[in-house]
């Protein structure tokens, strides 16, 4: 049983071991790429869209209004970012329905990776939109003592998102190979549907914390851009920007409320 | 009972202890996640939108506990590290 395509080495070069995880990455770059550059390579106002670029233009535009409904200021610069997240944890995930093809998500080392460049893109993304002095002051925004806690939340935040999606992927290849052994031809079949829902899922949500985390290194630097808007409108982003610590809040507030 | 008995029974009862116990409480919880955010669609179904978007993160979060006890238990299963280590002893020695 391989809990990990790591383990599975496809090439040996020169005393270089080249194993799965590495080559069905570039598969799914190598698809991404090809895919988008051959729909985009007649992109001329003059040339009537096909079938292909509209079904591209459905996806781009509906990453588009998720992000734009999490983070309002630069909305953009994290669209490529989380966007790019998702459509490769999507198609990676998809992929898994290809016999022989273990997806890249299943190593821990692809998503310990994913999860560093978001570690990465968050005070990048801080930085940019208000200055180190206004990003490093978001350590210590209650009181100096919140330091220590606010870099460990930061830690464990990378660590949850590695090995969520990690367990994910890996549980639905672990679960379709037990049953394989035990009642083959029909309920692996069930599962590997089963594996495809979460690996979406697992995708969506990947990308959406990341855009969370994002937005609200972002966001607090920024108070003209919300203030700006109707009062309205300005709840929403509140409400999709409440981390875990303010969930549990709001859970044991109910609770009270029903005892 | 030889040392590699022992630890594998050891690691299957744990395992299936942890995967047991690491279950309950976020299946628990995403009921009351899941319920709470029913209701709430039912009250307000305007803010259907948002609120399928926070519970579907709220979830993972909330799921990512029996993930761990899951790694671990697979771990426990497949790759343990005792067994590993006991093994090449055992090889290296005998």
């Amino acid at each position: 049983m391989q809990l990990t395509p790591d383990d599975i080495i496809v090439l040996r070069l020169w005393g270089l071991e080249l194993n799965a995880t590495i080559v069905n990455t570039w598969i799914v770059m190598a698809l991404l790429v090809g895919i988008s550059m051959i729909i985009t390579r007649n992109l001329r106002p003059d040339v009537p869209p096909n079938r292909w670029r509209t079904a591209l233009e459905v996806i781009v535009s509906a990453i588009q209004t998720q992000i734009e409904e999490i983070s309002r200021n630069s909305a953009r610069h994290v669209m490529y970012f989380a966007g790019t997240l998702f459509l490769f944890i999507a198609l990676s995930n998809l992929l898994l329905v290809i016999p022989g093809f273990s997806p890249p998500t299943a190593s821990l080392s692809t998503t310990a990776a994913l999860a560093i460049s978001v570690l990465v893109a968050v005070p990048l993304f801080g930085i940019a939109s208000g200055g180190v002095g206004r990003y490093l002051k978001g350590y210590i925004e209650p009181s100096v003592v919140m330091l220590p806690f606010n870099i460990i939340s930061e830690i464990s935040r990378g660590i949850s998102l590695a090995i969520r999606l990690y367990g994910n992927v890996m549980s639905g290849a672990v679960i379709a190979a037990i049953l394989l052994s035990i009642a083959p031809f029909f309920f692996p079949v069930v599962m590997n549907i089963l594996g495809l829902l979460t690996g979406m899922i697992q995708a969506y949500i990947f990308a959406i914390l990341a855009t969370v985390y994002i937005s609200s290194a972002t966001a607090e630097s920024e108070p003209s851009a919300l203030s700006k808007e109707p009062s309205v409108s300005q709840k929403e982003p509140s409400a999709s920007q409440q981390k875990p610590s303010e969930f549990s809040q709001n859970t044991s507030s109910n609770k009270e409320r029903k005892s | 009972m030889t040392e590699l008995t022992i630890i594998a029974a050891i690691s299957i009862f744990t395992a299936g202890f942890t995967i047991a116990i690491g279950s309950i409480g976020p299946a628990l919880g995403e009921g009351r996640a899941a319920a709470a955010a029913i209701a709430a669609m039912a009250q307000q179904p305007d803010a259907a939108p948002t609120l399928s978007r926070t519970l579907f993160v709220s979830m993972a979060m909330i799921e990512s506990t029996a993930i761990y006890c899951f790694v671990v238990a697979m771990i426990l299963i497949f790759a343990n590290p005792f067994w590993d280590a006991l093994q090449t002893a055992s090889v290296v020695g005998g």
